[in-house]
């Protein structure tokens, strides 16, 4: 994807020499192996400093919450549907934006590639389709298929799904992809498989509420974990506040999650949470044939009713 | 002042023994406490300007003024207003209820720096709790020789708002206080003045220099407006005395959360200059 | 206390530890999936020190992330219903083995928070009086790591009682202090001296590995309100989730939140860890809050640990150099490259100072 890279400046210098925005939200190249850090730039000369490759995971969606500017955004397939949940939900209007989409290959999982080279990865490059990886001395060439993020591995909405210019042609949608594999695996577990699953899934989280914070849909001005008139959940390491807080936010991600993995990206001790909201993705695709973020032109399930709802749990 | 205490977090264990609604709305009450434990009231030995964590088993602990004033023994007390959990908890609680207070926190009004001065003293609204404890302890027979003359400027949106209103009066007689209470609007049956605190500051408070200093404590909006009256009155900047307040939950600075800059509020404060306060980030 | 190299056979490792667990518990890092932790070491555990480091720093075993500190019953027909007691800790003594010099100096530095003239946390420093630190010198530093800029180095010695060196078949252990020397009596280590061995040379070696650096040197200078006004702060807090990762993995971070717990008619007040990157942290019950921009919290994180504390206490700065913000920081927010800034800045002379 470093094809994208000179047209994205392009239409950022453009776009700010024009006035058409007065910031563009994107990435610059990270300090880091296989990070970028999320930026901004106001004046045309900075564009060069953007950068898009396989390291773009975290939702740039996210940084448009509340914003009153005119604003240059790059978005890949998920950051797009997040977009327009933003406009659904009143977080952003869209004649603020200037959406310039990004046809997505994916992304590639650092936390993996990190663990397969025992955390001594020195330098990630990519070319095409092979990631080299530098670490103890060594290069190794991998194919960027094996390495990529769990979500972009069962992506289906590679293409941005609203935008105002492409950086590039669509790419083709994969076919046949089993969304929910881990879901249904996860769904045959008898109940004490599920409890010692989900607790050992949790056991490391440290409430840094590094998820909550990627997250485009969790933009509550005060999170349900720090109300304090009722308190909800406790703030310590009690494994029952640990196993509210996860399962509360994903049912408030219900209908909304794109599973762009951001929270995933963002976690720093590894925990695959999108198990919750993919299973509620799940839920919602089920009993409502929905996909959030399609259209700005369709309310979601959970802020309509239809007389044909399914309603089999009334007895 | 306590040099050591052996465990900062562990509260005297107090007993309510009288509650008093202090305002006509009732959002204030007066807590009397005394110790359970013999010995715990010397060991709470505080000066005027300081606070103390006020702890309810259960349900939290907020840091207050200590209203009452050194030189008043057997007991002390907080003027609390009903703002959220443990406000609203503390509000509903009877007398001879148990709870627990940690303290005395933070530092004082400069007593030292003060003798031999005139002090005036401007407060509004619901700040007034350790500027009663300050007047209370000047005036006591004591002390009051060791200080000039005392001009009190103290204003509320009404009569019934005012803290300590019998105590005032009481002041108010007094030969040896200049009392300047004011309301904000006109109301039957009083006979003191009536206007915001800042434009009654510029009418009656002495003239600042060397000798005078003044002690400043109220919301925001009256300190916005009473600073540069007094800033036209003459009071440099080291000469003006002002309370912080922030939020904070140890009270003794290892939490980190009341910190402005090099300073922590509950530790190097709650008690600075405006000199002091110019030279720190504006986040209090 | 001597300072004279003690050689640790490996063959006599495991039961110099085994004997240990008479007089100590014991503590070092343990692999869990593909990271390390701080644990209490079961009986035949072995600390890992094939780790480079842990991904939580060792401050969890003298500032767990959550601890109860104060117990009371809330049963009126219990005497002493509603008194607030301290909860008594384990303060037998302990041995960490293992941590790294970084980890080991960063000990220091929040001790300077937790023990003061005017107050001492029991809760903190009886566990940490109890506390026998064995560290482990890095001969392989990773690339994040930049502890020589800030007053520390991969041999460093401050904040520990003895330093070991993997020599191969044997540690080299150098004893810091009186506690040093009865851990090694203890665990039967005591008898052979290392011939002739100097570390300058392997110490050299180890920081010459040192690929990160940052320049702190004109810190002490800056003006404190300048720094403040700086104009770099939107930029560099862009970015930033407002998370707790970098708080949280940081060694030198000590914040915390005091919270009470009831489950029926007994609860605790527990301290827990918490962060000044959480909105929360400064809010008033007014719904006033003096930090309430990201902007502004971003930039109270890097003024406390680069600016405020070093001119508080003139230890140099709150920064051990152990990198895990560095590398655990999901948007790649770099306290390397902040630091830099606020060293090299300098204000416009026709600009004004703003308040923010």
């Amino acid at each position: 994807m470093l094809e994208y890279n000179d047209k994205i400046r392009e239409i950022s210098a453009r776009l700010l020499k024009e006035c058409r925005v007065e910031m563009v939200i994107g990435f610059r190249k990270g300090s880091m192996p296989m990070m970028n850090e999320p930026c901004f730039i106001t004046k045309a000369d900075d564009a060069g400093q953007l950068v898009w490759d396989s390291n773009c995971g975290i939702n740039l969606a996210n940084y448009l919450t509340n914003r009153k500017e005119k604003i240059g955004i790059i978005a890949k397939g998920c950051d797009s549907r997040n977009i327009v949940t933003h406009i659904i939900e009143n977080k952003i209007s869209r004649d603020q934006l200037f959406i310039i989409g990004v046809p997505c290959q994916g992304m590639i999982d650092k936390r993996k590639i990190n663990a397969m080279f025992d955390g001594g990865v020195q330098k990630v490059t990519e070319d095409g389709e092979t990631i080299q990886v530098d670490a103890g001395g060594q290069t190794t060439a991998l194919a960027k298929a094996d390495l990529l993020q769990q979500n972009c591995a069962v992506c289906i909405h590679r293409n941005p799904v609203i935008f105002d210019e492409m950086v590039a042609e669509p790419v083709d949608e994969q076919q046949n992809v089993d969304r929910y594999e881990d879901v249904r695996r996860i769904e045959a577990m008898n109940p004490e498989e599920k409890w010692n699953y989900f607790d050992d899934l949790l056991a490391p989280c440290i409430r840094c509420y590094a998820c909550r914070n990627a997250c485009p849909l969790c933009y509550c001005p005060t999170c349900f974990v720090d109300e304090s008139k009722p308190q909800w959940v406790g703030k310590g390491q009690d494994p029952s506040d640990v196993r509210t807080f996860h399962f509360l936010r994903a049912f408030h991600c219900a209908g909304r999650c794109t599973d762009c993995g951001a929270c995933e990206r963002a976690c720093p001790v590894g925990i695959n949470m999108r198990v919750f909201t993919k299973k509620l993705e799940k839920e919602c695709f089920d009993q409502f044939g929905w996909e959030a973020g399609l259209s700005p032109d369709e309310r979601p399930p959970l802020d309509t009713y239809r007389p044909d709802d399914p309603d089999d749990f009334i007895r | 002042m306590e040099d050591h205490v052996l465990n900062p977090y562990v509260p005297y264990p107090v007993r309510i023994d009288d509650i008093e609604v202090a305002t006509e709305d009732k959002s204030l009450k007066t807590f009397k406490f005394v110790f359970l434990n013999d010995g715990d009231e010397e060991k709470f030995a505080y000066q005027a300007g300081q606070f103390a964590e006020l702890s309810v088993p259960g349900v939290g602990e907020i840091p207050i003024g200590i209203a009452s004033s050194p030189v008043e023994k057997g007991f002390v007390k907080f003027t609390v207003f009903k703002a959220g959990v443990v406000t609203s908890h503390l509000h509903n609680m009877k007398v001879d209820d148990i709870m627990g207070i940690r303290g005395p926190l933070g530092n004082w009004y400069p007593w030292d720096l003060l003798e031999g001065k005139n002090i005036l003293i401007v407060g509004g609204g619901f700040a007034f709790t350790t500027l009663r404890s300050s007047i209370v302890y000047m005036l006591n027979p004591d002390n009051r020789a060791r200080f000039g003359n005392i001009d009190v400027v103290y204003g509320a949106r009404t009569p019934g708002m005012l803290l300590y209103k019998d105590e005032l009066i009481a002041w108010e007689k007094r030969d040896d206080i200049n009392m300047h209470l004011t309301i904000d609007a006109p109301a039957d049956g009083w006979e003191y003045n009536v206007g915001f605190t800042p434009p009654i500051t510029e009418q009656k408070a002495p003239q600042g220099d060397d000798n005078t200093y003044a002690i400043v404590c109220g919301p925001p909006i009256m300190i916005k407006f009473t600073l540069p009256v007094l800033e036209k009155l003459g009071y440099a900047d080291d000469h003006i005395i002002m309370s912080l307040e922030n939020r904070m939950k140890c009270g003794f600075g290892m939490c980190g959360r009341c910190g402005i800059g090099k300073e922590l509020v509950c530790k190097d404060g709650p008690v600075f200059t405006l000199d002091q306060i110019n030279k720190t980030p504006r986040e209090y | 206390m001597n300072m004279k190299l003690v050689k640790i056979d490996k063959k006599q490792w495991a039961n110099g530890l085994e004997d240990l667990r008479n007089s100590y518990r014991l503590f070092g890092p343990v692999k869990e999936k593909d990271y390390h932790s701080f644990k209490a070491l079961a009986k035949d555990e072995q600390p890992d020190l094939s780790f480079s480091n842990s991904r939580l720093s060792p401050k969890t075993l003298l500032f767990p992330q959550s601890e109860a500190i104060i117990e009371f019953s809330l049963d009126e027909n219990d005497a002493d219903h509603h008194i607030m007691k301290s909860v008594e800790k384990d303060v037998s003594p302990q041995a960490v083995i293992g941590v790294r010099p970084c980890d080991a100096k960063s000990v220091r530095l929040v001790n300077l928070n937790f023990d003061t003239p005017e107050y001492r946390d029991p809760y903190w420093a009886d566990v940490l009086a109890a506390t026998t630190f064995v560290g482990l010198a890095c001969d392989e530093p990773k690339s994040t790591c930049f502890c020589t800029s800030v007053d520390c180095g991969p041999y460093s010695e401050e904040g520990l009682d003895v330093l070991l060196v993997d020599d191969g078949d044997s540690y080299l252990a150098k004893v810091l202090t009186e506690k040093g020397r009865s851990l090694l009596d203890a665990a039967g280590w005591g008898a052979a001296e290392a011939e002739n061995t100097d570390l300058a040379d392997r110490k050299a070696a180890a920081e010459a590995k040192i690929a990160s650096t940052v320049t702190t040197d004109n810190l002490k200078n800056q003006d404190l309100m300048t720094l403040h006004g700086a104009s770099f702060w939107e930029e560099v807090a862009f970015g930033c989730l407002n998370c707790g990762t970098c708080t949280y993995t940081c060694p030198t971070c000590w914040c915390f939140d005091l919270q009470d717990e009831v489950h029926g008619k007994a609860g605790k007040r527990m301290k827990n860890w918490d962060s000044c990157m959480f909105p929360l942290f400064t809010m008033h019950t007014t719904g006033h809050n003096p930090r309430g921009t990201k902007t502004q919290r971003v930039r109270q994180r890097f003024m406390h640990k680069l600016k405020y504390f070093l001119d508080k206490y003139d230890q140099g700065i709150m920064c051990v150099g152990c990198g895990r913000c560095v590398s655990q920081c999901p948007v790649n927010i770099d306290i390397r490259k902040i630091c830099n800034l606020m060293n090299a800045y300098q204000a416009d002379n026709a600009a004004c100072v703003e308040q923010e």
